[in-house]
């Protein structure tokens, strides 16, 4: 292991060889290059046109099957892609790697919206466990309400849900926001990395356990913290964040958030000191 | 991974066979090396059903020995014959498989622990239920597969409870299928999807007591510890709240009653649950497809929370 006290480099993450390492692979190295910028490649990826808009039923269809025509849809340039009659399918409209307007007319099962990269995707019904995980940049926004590990591992974007969520939401996360009209369950935030999870009603127990890094911001009651995740001043820097952020996301506009609490890692546990793809892609 | 489902209708009765026939068969992802149901039928409430195995299935995927049917038919006389003695008349008997039972029984006694006892004494046969509503099937294959070998589709009742297994730690056998009854009250079933980490520890607390277990399915605890629960004088709700902290582990369960269903999440809330609640029904499952099986228009459902125990009456 190296002898932290006498690193050389900039950081003791960077002296234990982390955060160091060149990236391989055709589409990483161009991702991470900012000279490379201009030949950027992202496979599987279509330049679509929003105005171009068009239905999918989705009754009879597979979610492989539904996940295909989504992609043809895409190749052939449909911008807006309106999701009939989902009923609870798991795993639609994942994987999805450019902007795309994405409207399902119903509800969700588990995976929903799973690995994607850029669409802005309305549910006007409800969705199951881990949605939108590992979402790295757009916006998802929930009409009704959400299963448990909503938003897990996510690391950009904005994920919204108007109802309540159910255990774990934001565990493992590495950045982006999770906004909730409603309540949370047990363990939200659970070994949350980085970004922001703001939740208007009451949340239970063991909030932000474990958490690195991060930021939790709680209307309601606090069911009970968890590890290592402590009380923080609310700033005017935080409030205004809040407004803009509740803003945007059209949810609790006129919400108080003077009386929010806010809630960090008590504990220094690691340092991030490399930017997110989410962060790196803006930077370029 | 397993998955439940479960139904109630308030204020009418329907074919409850086959929804939850649809919703179980919409999990049957989660498992099929068996699936199960607790059927709470439409009867005049005078007679007992009880359900009751004088084998196992022996075929593709199980574990039991096979055993010729003159094994069964043996088990069954002196079945009739223990009835006889207590002074119990059988109204009507069906034999759906040679192995499986269903009689319709006068008997005028309360406690069905010694009557109970009396049946199970005899190596090989199992109460799968006992009850003036509750018919326990069970039996290797999918919900379709179970649903047609019984004849479920047209059982019309209240409400119903069910469950489509992956055997993990016990055998793929009827014995191990769930629901389970809870020996020796009438009328109550259990499932369950999740882990009991403290299994041999209440078991054998259990045992102690004088409660029975047929099978070393995890999940078997659950009916009996509410049973035990209940017959010191607690409600179904107050043995349900008690089993938050009595049980140890990861578990969603559903108990059914003469009259009414519930629901229990463990405080980790690691196993799933979505819920539809309306004024004339409750459904819930594993997963949204399992009731979208019933009701594919747009509804709201949820999640319950952790810690979370509900009860609703027909």
């Amino acid at each position: 292991m190296a002898n932290l006290k006498n690193v050389t480099k900039k950081t003791k993450a960077q002296a234990m060889g982390m955060h160091s390492e060149v990236l391989t692979g055709r589409t990483q190295q161009k991702f991470f290059n900012p000279d490379e910028a201009e030949n950027f490649y992202y496979f599987g990826t279509y330049d679509v046109d929003f105005n171009k808009r068009t239905d999918l039923d989705v009754k009879d269809l597979t979610a492989a099957e539904a996940n295909k025509k989504i992609d043809d849809l895409m190749s052939q340039g449909y911008g807006t892609i309106v999701i009939k009659n989902p009923q609870g399918k798991h795993s639609l409209g994942v994987g999805i790697l450019n902007k795309l307007n994405l409207i399902f007319e119903g509800s969700l099962g588990y995976f929903g919206i799973g690995s994607s990269d850029g669409p802005i995707v309305r549910i006007n019904g409800r969705v199951g466990w881990s949605c939108a995980e590992n979402l790295m940049a757009g916006k998802v926004v929930i009409e009704k309400n959400a299963g448990s590990c909503f938003g897990a591992a996510i690391r950009g974007g904005d994920l919204i849900c108007k109802g309540s969520v159910g255990a774990r939401t934001g565990i493992d996360m590495k950045g982006g926001t999770i906004i909730i009209g409603g309540d949370a369950g047990a363990f939200t935030g659970f070994m949350m990395q980085r970004g922001r999870i703001i939740i208007l009603g009451n949340v239970g127990i063991n909030l932000g356990d474990s958490m690195y890094d991060g930021t939790i911001f709680v209307g309601g009651e606090i069911g009970s913290y968890g590890s290592d995740a402590v009380d923080s001043e609310l700033t005017k820097s935080d409030q205004d964040w809040l407004k803009r952020k509740l803003k945007v996301a059209e949810i609790g506009e006129n919400f108080d958030v003077s009386k929010m609490k806010k809630i960090v890692a008590g504990k220094k546990l690691w340092n991030y000191d490399n930017l997110e793809p989410a962060e790196k892609k803006g930077a370029i | 991974m397993c998955g439940i489902a479960g139904l109630i209708h308030r204020g009418k009765s329907s074919k409850v066979g086959h929804e939850l026939q649809g919703m179980l068969q919409a999990l049957k992802h989660r498992g099929e090396d068996s699936t199960g149901y607790a059927l709470y039928g439409d009867t005049d409430g005078k007679n007992f059903i009880m359900r009751f195995k004088v084998g196992e299935n022996v075929g593709e995927g199980s574990t039991s020995v096979a055993e010729d049917v003159s094994v069964y038919d043996e088990r069954k006389k002196i079945v009739d014959s223990y009835l006889a003695e207590m002074g119990a008349k059988i109204i009507k008997e069906e034999r759906i498989l040679p192995y499986s039972l269903r009689y319709e029984i006068e008997y005028n006694k309360k406690d069905l622990l010694e009557f109970s006892q009396k049946i199970e004494s005899i190596p090989g046969v199992e109460i799968l239920s006992m009850g003036k509503s509750l018919e326990v099937i069970k039996d290797l294959g999918n919900a379709k597969m179970v649903c047609d070998r019984y004849n479920l589709d047209k059982l019309v009742g209240t409400h119903a409870i069910g469950h489509a297994r992956m055997a993990t730690e016990s055998g793929v056998d009827i014995k191990s299928a769930h629901p389970f009854w809870g020996y020796p009250f009438s009328d109550v079933s259990v499932v369950h999807n999740g882990q009991l980490t403290n299994y041999w520890n209440n078991r054998r607390a259990l045992e102690n007591k004088g409660m029975r277990f047929m099978s070393e399915c995890d999940s078997e605890l659950i009916a009996v510890y509410l049973a035990e629960k209940m017959r010191d004088g607690a409600s179904l709700e107050e043995g349900m709240k008690e089993s938050l902290t009595g049980l140890d582990g990861v578990f969603t369960y559903f108990v059914a009653t003469k009259d009414s269903l519930g629901m229990a999440k463990d405080t980790m809330a690691a196993k799933p649950l979505v819920l539809y609640e309306s004024d004339n029904l409750v459904a819930m499952g594993s997963e949204e497809i399992a009731i979208r099986s019933i009701l594919p228009q747009e509804i709201d459902t949820y999640d319950p929370f952790d810690g979370e125990v509900k009860v609703w009456q027909i």
